[in-house]
């Protein structure tokens, strides 16, 4: 686990473009003060706590609200009960299990393929040189710019038919979906991945080269163990996003069996229910938080380093 | 691992691969679709040209990312620019031909003393008992067996086929048998079922268990591309008219089948000349752009007034503040966007029950638009503080030393050194972050569906963006128009290219600085 936790670096953009408007980079050790005190801003900052977190608080709250509806609901909480999460499992037409097995396999399949998908590509074009290089990874940046979702009506009748063809790869299925997903996978990571990738001294393969390793070996045995913190930010970026993903997933997946948390609890919140199923919805959400939560703690340092790079979210 | 090893696991992988494109071609071939079957041939070719010579390293790296690139992005955005030029949609998703052919088999009428079918209602086996297109297995009174859908009767194979004491079919490999209730659950498409035979007539079900066979009362005249319908008096004479069949007569008559056909650009005038379509889609394009500015906007501001306070070397617990400013980020957008939708309830909500009000937030047009700004504040306003505390840190002390030197105050630094650098390292974000909110479509349709709508018109909402709008169109409703639809995706496209690419240059020059 210890290359896991090695740094993302800080984001070259960012700071060459300061050092650029700067002309220089140098940084003294003096550090002078604005402000005499601190105080004020520690009471700005609970300030800004508040707004950040308040929502969050009513969602632990609505979720051990005894009585589960939305009206009963109040920002702090007013008793402690399980009823909620009781309900939530015991519901057959919602099979909220269901839900999280089928949000963490495509979540952790597709981000698994696309950081594959995408450390080739990087690598290929980080140490391989051949005609149409930077034309493709130009390329790879212009088609970035036009979301893919704008395609979806493409895309859901594309899959349709498919579907027709060979039934587990169409609509309504894991498959289809992750698959869907991977469209972009060589896109959107490439840049990021390849960046780091440079960082890794081409004289290591230069070295095994003339040691008689092939190609393969190179980059199975000594670049993906280098590379392996900008993998896991990578992995960890396509995880919440597919995990957080909505539109694709709602148009997909249509039978209850097969759809993700994001698609069965928009279900729950819909129409005349939405008041009665509060408790059990924000008892759903609460559980359906805690994977991206606790990635996004854990790994705080290699996100925010992923982030400033240019993903959005 | 050993050469030798290696090279084992590489080949294994390589008829792995070929093994599953032969399986997709057969599948493909058994479905009728040669050339996909011919590409599949070709990629299979590819790959063992790719990964079996030793030639053309950069593909083995590039292939599999290229080839879902080109089939789930490059290619569904092609198909949808050529959808955009045809009619695509609820009653045209079929051919001409087969509207010909439709039409003809539902107007079956039983014939006098023709035989009847005992007949079970079945799908094929994997496809879904309540969407999956229906077939019918069917047993004539001498014992003989087929299997019919739209497309034709085909003998049915006897073997693993069990069946009643009175003919009915009770199990036949390959096909699932739907149970009484599962057919009662699809009468309708069960009667809208029609199975041709190759004589013109057609079979056409009873009930639930039987079927009968008959001539149509439509005959199609190839040379002169019309339809007669004998069943009327006087028949009536049906022509090709906007993918329809229309009667001579009286053009208020025509079938509900009409066929996928090439419209030209039809679609985009109507964008731009449709009267309502077009002062709907302005309004939706001013909403779309206010929204994605004020979004960028707003939580830059509020991002960057938060890193600008945390970023005083002398204060304590930084890592704790960031930490848990971070979750708003950090939680799966569709809960947040819904927990946002409960709290902003007019009844029940907890803003209008803890400020004592009763706005309708998401009822009303305003309230919805300053319901959606201000959870996507709340969204969004992480990302930034986490965007700007990196940025603030790169700038160097000495800078801000130099200014405060030459006498500036805090705000004149805030304004003149540490605002532009700022703006420098954040701008192709900022721009990147206006391109996802100008298309963020998960927040509008989890918060307020594009709602809420003017009484009469139901089309347009009034906090839409273009792709909710686009959604709407394609996928809710009874009538789906995939065609318009893609044609608006096309003006989107053409819209966020424009304002974006010229930006993006912007930066770009920049960046090239040093």
């Amino acid at each position: 686990m210890s290359t896991v936790n090695a740094p993302v670096p800080a984001d070259p953009r960012l700071e060459t473009r300061v050092d650029a408007a700067v002309g220089r980079h140098t940084e003294t050790p003096d550090r002078g003060g604005l402000g005499k005190r601190v105080w004020w801003r520690h009471l700005l900052g609970i300030l800004a706590l508040v707004w950040a977190l308040f929502p969050i608080v009513f969602i632990y709250s609505a979720a051990t609200n005894p009585s589960g509806t939305l009206n009963t609901a109040s920002l702090l909480p007013s008793g402690f009960s399980l009823s909620n999460f009781d309900k939530l499992f015991s519901d057959p037409a919602r099979p909220y299990w269901s839900w999280y097995r089928n949000s963490m396999i495509i979540s952790g399949v597709g981000a698994l393929a696309a950081v594959f998908i995408g450390a080739c590509a990087a690598f290929a074009f980080s140490r391989l040189r051949f005609t149409g290089r930077r034309p493709g990874m130009l390329a790879l940046l212009l088609l970035q710019m036009f979301p893919a979702m704008l395609a979806l009506v493409a895309l859901y009748v594309t899959f349709a038919k498919i579907g027709d063809v060979l039934p587990a790869f169409g609509l309504n299925t894991s498959i289809g979906l992750i698959l869907a997903y991977l469209g972009g996978a060589m896109g959107s990571n490439v840049w990021l991945l390849k960046g780091y990738f440079d960082t890794v001294p081409k004289e290591l393969d230069e070295a095994a080269t003339v040691d008689g390793a092939s190609h393969a070996r190179i980059f199975f045995t000594i670049t993906l163990r280098l590379v392996m913190p900008i993998l896991v930010t990578v992995f960890m970026l396509v995880f919440v996003g597919l995990y957080g993903e909505f539109m694709l997933a709602s148009i997909f997946l249509t039978d209850v069996e097969n759809q993700t948390l994001g698609v069965g609890l928009y279900g729950m919140t819909l129409g005349n229910d939405a008041n009665q199923f509060f408790g059990q919805f924000a008892a759903g959400a609460l559980l359906a938080s805690i994977p991206v939560v606790a990635l996004y703690l854990a790994f705080q340092k290699q996100l925010v380093g992923g982030l400033t790079q240019g993903s959005v979210k | 691992m050993t050469k030798l090893t290696a090279l084992v696991i590489k080949w294994v992988l390589i008829a792995l691969a070929l093994a599953g494109v032969l399986w997709v071609a057969t599948q493909l071939a058994i479905a009728g679709y040669t050339m996909a079957v011919i590409v599949a041939g070709m990629l299979g070719i590819g790959i063992l040209a790719v990964y079996g010579t030793r030639r053309n390293v950069p593909l083995k790296y590039l292939l599999p990312g290229m080839l879902l690139l080109v089939a789930f992005q490059l290619w569904p955005i092609i198909f949808t620019a050529s959808l955009s030029l045809t009619n695509y949609g609820d009653g045209h998703l079929i051919s001409k031909e087969e509207t010909v052919t439709d039409i003809i088999a539902q107007s079956v009428r039983e014939v006098p003393d023709s035989p009847r079918y005992r007949m079970s209602v079945a799908t094929k086996e994997g496809a879904s008992a309540t969407t999956g297109d229906l077939v019918l297995l069917l047993t004539k009174p001498d014992d003989t067996m087929f299997v019919g859908d739209t497309g034709g009767l085909e003998p049915l194979p006897a073997d693993g086929v069990e069946k009643t004491t009175t003919g009915k079919i009770t199990k036949a490999p390959g096909y699932t048998i739907l149970t009484a209730r599962e057919v009662n659950a699809r009468s309708k498409d069960l009667s809208a079922l029609a199975v041709p035979t190759g004589d013109g007539g057609g079979i056409k079900p009873v009930g639930l268990s039987e079927a009968f066979e008959g001539k149509p009362s439509v005959t199609y005249d190839a040379s002169a591309d019309r339809l007669t319908d004998s069943s009327t008096t006087p028949p009536t004479v049906f022509e090709p008219k906007n993918a329809r069949w229309v009667s001579t007569a009286d053009p208020s008559v025509a079938f509900p089948q009409g066929w996928q056909e090439n419209v030209g650009f039809a679609n985009f005038t109507r964008i731009f000349t449709d009267e309502t379509l077009r002062a709907g889609f302005v309004k939706i394009f001013i909403w779309n752009v206010v929204f994605a500015v004020v979004s960028v906007l707003s939580t830059f501001l509020l991002g960057m007034l938060i890193a600008l306070l945390f970023n005083d070397p002398r204060l304590k617990g930084k890592a704790i503040y960031r930490s848990l400013l971070i979750l708003p980020y950090a939680l799966p957008g569709f809960i947040t966007a819904l927990v946002w939708r409960g709290m902003f309830n007019q009844d029940y909500g907890l803003i209008n029950g803890a400020l004592g009000l009763n706005v309708d937030w998401l009822g009303s047009p305003w309230g919805a638009k300053a319901a959606i700004l201000i959870t996507n504040l709340w969204l969004g306003f992480p990302y930034m503080f986490i965007v700007c505390t990196g940025a603030l840190q790169s700038i160097p002390r000495d800078v801000r030393e130099a200014a405060i030197i030459d006498g500036a105050n805090a705000f004149r630094t805030l304004r003149s050194i540490i605002m532009p650098l700022l703006l420098v390292a954040v701008g192709p974000l900022l721009i990147a972050s206006f391109a996802f909110n100008f298309n963020n479509f998960g927040l509008i349709y989890l918060l307020t569906k594009g709602g809420p709508f003017d009484g009469n018109d139901t089309s347009i909402g009034s906090s839409d963006l273009l792709i909710t709008y686009a959604y709407r169109l394609a996928f809710s409703g009874s009538a789906p128009n995939y065609g318009f639809a893609a044609a608006v995706s096309v003006v989107i496209f053409i819209i966020v290219a424009l304002m974006t690419i010229p930006a993006f240059r912007q930066t770009k020059a920049l960046e090239e600085v040093n």
